[in-house]
């Protein structure tokens, strides 16, 4: 980073975050969702009631534990095979977040190389991504990974990496913008007038400075992905049926929606949390760390 | 003016083409589509006859130059699953109903947004603006098909007052336009604040404040005049995405659209539909975005200029 002072001080920048997330308490709430989120996914063996694949026939499709019917042994009810439908949730929770996480940061590295390059040498290289980039916008993104599956066959392996190849163009477009304004800087001509080569002026000059862009779009991306991940298993297309997730857990309920609510609504009720604390987080994100969006 | 709208044109069958490859690409080349296509008993001899018979036994490049050229006269062949039936009519049969739903989501989500948006950013942190934001980021925090099973649940199973499903009658469209539009009006609404509020902060708006006009006339003169640009970039946002990106909220509600078309033949293993379909998308699309990029020239004389 070398001429940039005011940035290189980590111990100032953070306590400037956390003085700001004190004043946005709605940027703390999500915070701490998703930290609840995280350590369910990480705890979900200790944490879960029931093995979430235990089916107990005579009791299936018991209420919440709050109705006539229900008991505190299954808090939020079963389903139709007589699994605990809190336990399933919480083991949901690993799936979609470790296909969020992965196919974000597969997504991430090819865009930012993508947006470096076309930033940096322009011409041609930039003719190309973007049109490139062009080709996938028009392209639906869920249309191209239902397709994709659909050809490759169901599994967390290839959902992932569906998510990840096809997700790279919104940081290739951002990380591209940056870049062209960062390359005609001071500081990036000083490096090339020392002879920097190149790798070297990018890794060290460019990159530092496209990263905050890229964090706010990675945390949006991160919910995009775990909607888009239910919305394929909710197809049949997604995970193995064999794996609880909440997309699963929503086909599964769909066809009992008419005597067993709960089915479809705590699944759904947990994605849609999580979704939430993702998106409070980007908004907090992009307030602080690019002034310019601060309306938005 | 006329440069750019060719080179435009050109950016815009250059990007078509792309997704005519993509599509190609998926199809054959991650997997043996005679095979996909076959149920898994078939044998030998009814692989290699299919084979045969639709051509794939050729070179890939001469199987692409013949895919393309018959993509440019809208032929993709014959379904596999309705014999007889070109793949392309398919998608024509089932667009209207796309349309419509695309109508009735941008007519009740547009307006909200513009609305909600713009009382947001004129009453900055009173009350309206705080509930703007809420509903904006409950908006874009449901996941669509979820949105689509607990309207199901509440109005049709619960109350009984909406069907689930079906295509025909008004009634019908109420939930699923609701459904699809509560992501656009939350983005939008938010797209609209921000780009109210830095319009309210321009000069020309404190000149018009400066001079006495009174406030309401300043935000409908001045300032929602100059929303007009973002607001039919987002109007195109919409557009090219209703027509593509239905496919959830089509299947969830059984709608006859082409985004559930494209699901079902997926499903099906039907690949002339499929193709035909992402064809016709990728058309609509691409064909929205240069008639915005041409609008912008009438609308905005600084893109003139240029």
């Amino acid at each position: 980073m070398g001429l940039q002072s005011d940035s290189a001080d980590p111990a100032r920048r953070r306590r400037t975050l956390l003085s700001s997330l004190r004043q946005r308490r709605a940027a703390a709430a999500g915070l701490f969702v998703l930290a609840c989120v995280l350590s369910f996914a990480v705890a979900a063996d200790w944490v879960a009631p029931h093995d979430p694949n235990q089916q107990v026939l005579e009791r299936r499709l018991r209420p919440p534990a709050w109705q006539t019917g229900g008991s505190r042994q299954h808090l939020l009810g079963t389903d139709h095979l007589g699994r605990d439908i809190l336990s399933r949730a919480i083991y949901g929770s690993r799936i979609s977040l470790t296909v969020g996480i992965l196919a974000v940061i597969i997504s991430g590295l090819l865009g930012v190389s993508a947006g470096l390059v076309a930033g940096y040498y322009r011409g041609t290289w930039d003719a190309c991504i973007m049109r490139a980039v062009d080709i996938q916008l028009a392209f639906p993104f869920i249309l191209l990974a239902l397709a994709v599956i659909g050809v490759l066959g169901p599994g967390v392996r290839n959902v992932i990496l569906v998510l990840g190849v096809a997700g790279w163009m919104v940081y290739a477009r951002v990380v591209r913008g940056q870049v062209l304004s960062v390359r005609e800087r001071e500081f990036v001509e000083a490096a090339r007038a020392i002879g920097a080569s190149d790798l070297r002026i990018l890794r060290y000059h460019v990159l530092p400075n496209t990263l905050a862009p890229v964090i706010i779009v990675a945390t949006f991306a991160v919910a995009t992905c775990i909607i888009t991940e239910a919305s394929l298993t909710f197809f049949g297309l997604g995970v193995e049926a064999t794996i609880p997730t909440w997309g699963s857990m929503l086909s599964d309920g769909r066809a009992y929606m008419g005597t067993a609510w709960w089915l479809t609504t705590f699944p759904g009720l947990a994605m849609m949390l999580t979704v939430l604390s993702l998106n409070l987080i980007g908004d907090w994100l992009r307030e602080f760390l690019d002034p310019r969006m601060r309306n938005v | 003016m006329l440069t750019y709208i060719l080179s435009r044109l050109l950016q815009s069958v250059l990007v078509i083409l792309g997704v005519l490859l993509l599509v190609f690409f998926i199809v054959n080349l991650t997997g043996d589509p005679v095979r996909i296509m076959l149920p898994p008993e078939a044998n030998q001899e009814d692989v290699e006859r299919l084979r045969v018979q639709m051509g794939l036994d050729r070179p890939l490049p001469e199987q692409f130059v013949r895919f393309l050229g018959g993509a440019m006269h809208g032929d993709f062949g014959e379904s596999l699953r309705y014999r007889g039936q070109p793949a392309l009519r398919q998608v024509t049969q089932r667009f209207p109903a796309t349309l419509q739903l695309a109508g009735a989501t941008l007519f009740w989500s547009l307006p909200a947004a513009l609305l909600l948006g713009t009382i947001a950013a004129v009453r900055r942190n009173s009350a309206l603006d705080n509930l703007a934001i809420v509903s904006a980021l409950l908006g874009q925090s449901l996941p669509s098909f979820w949105l689509g099973l607990m309207l199901i649940l509440t109005f049709a199973v619960q109350l009984g007052l909406l069907p689930s499903s079906g295509y025909g009658e008004p009634r019908h469209v109420i939930l699923p336009a609701f459904t699809l539009g509560a992501f656009f009006m939350a983005r939008n609404t938010r797209l609209i604040r921000s780009g109210m509020i830095e319009v309210l902060e321009q000069d020309y708006i404190r000149t018009a404040r400066a001079k006495g006009v009174r406030e309401r006339l300043v935000v409908v003169r001045h300032a929602i005049k100059n929303m007009a640009i973002p607001v039919v970039t987002i109007i195109g946002l919409d557009i090219g995405q209703l027509l593509g990106g239905a496919v959830v909220t089509e299947t969830v509600f059984a709608w006859p659209g082409i985004g559930r078309l494209a699901i079902d033949s997926i499903l099906n293993r039907d690949f002339p539909v499929l193709e035909a379909d992402v064809f016709f998308i990728a058309l609509a699309f691409v064909g929205i975005n240069l008639l915005i990029d041409v609008g912008y020239t009438w609308l905005d004389p600084r893109v003139r200029v240029r």
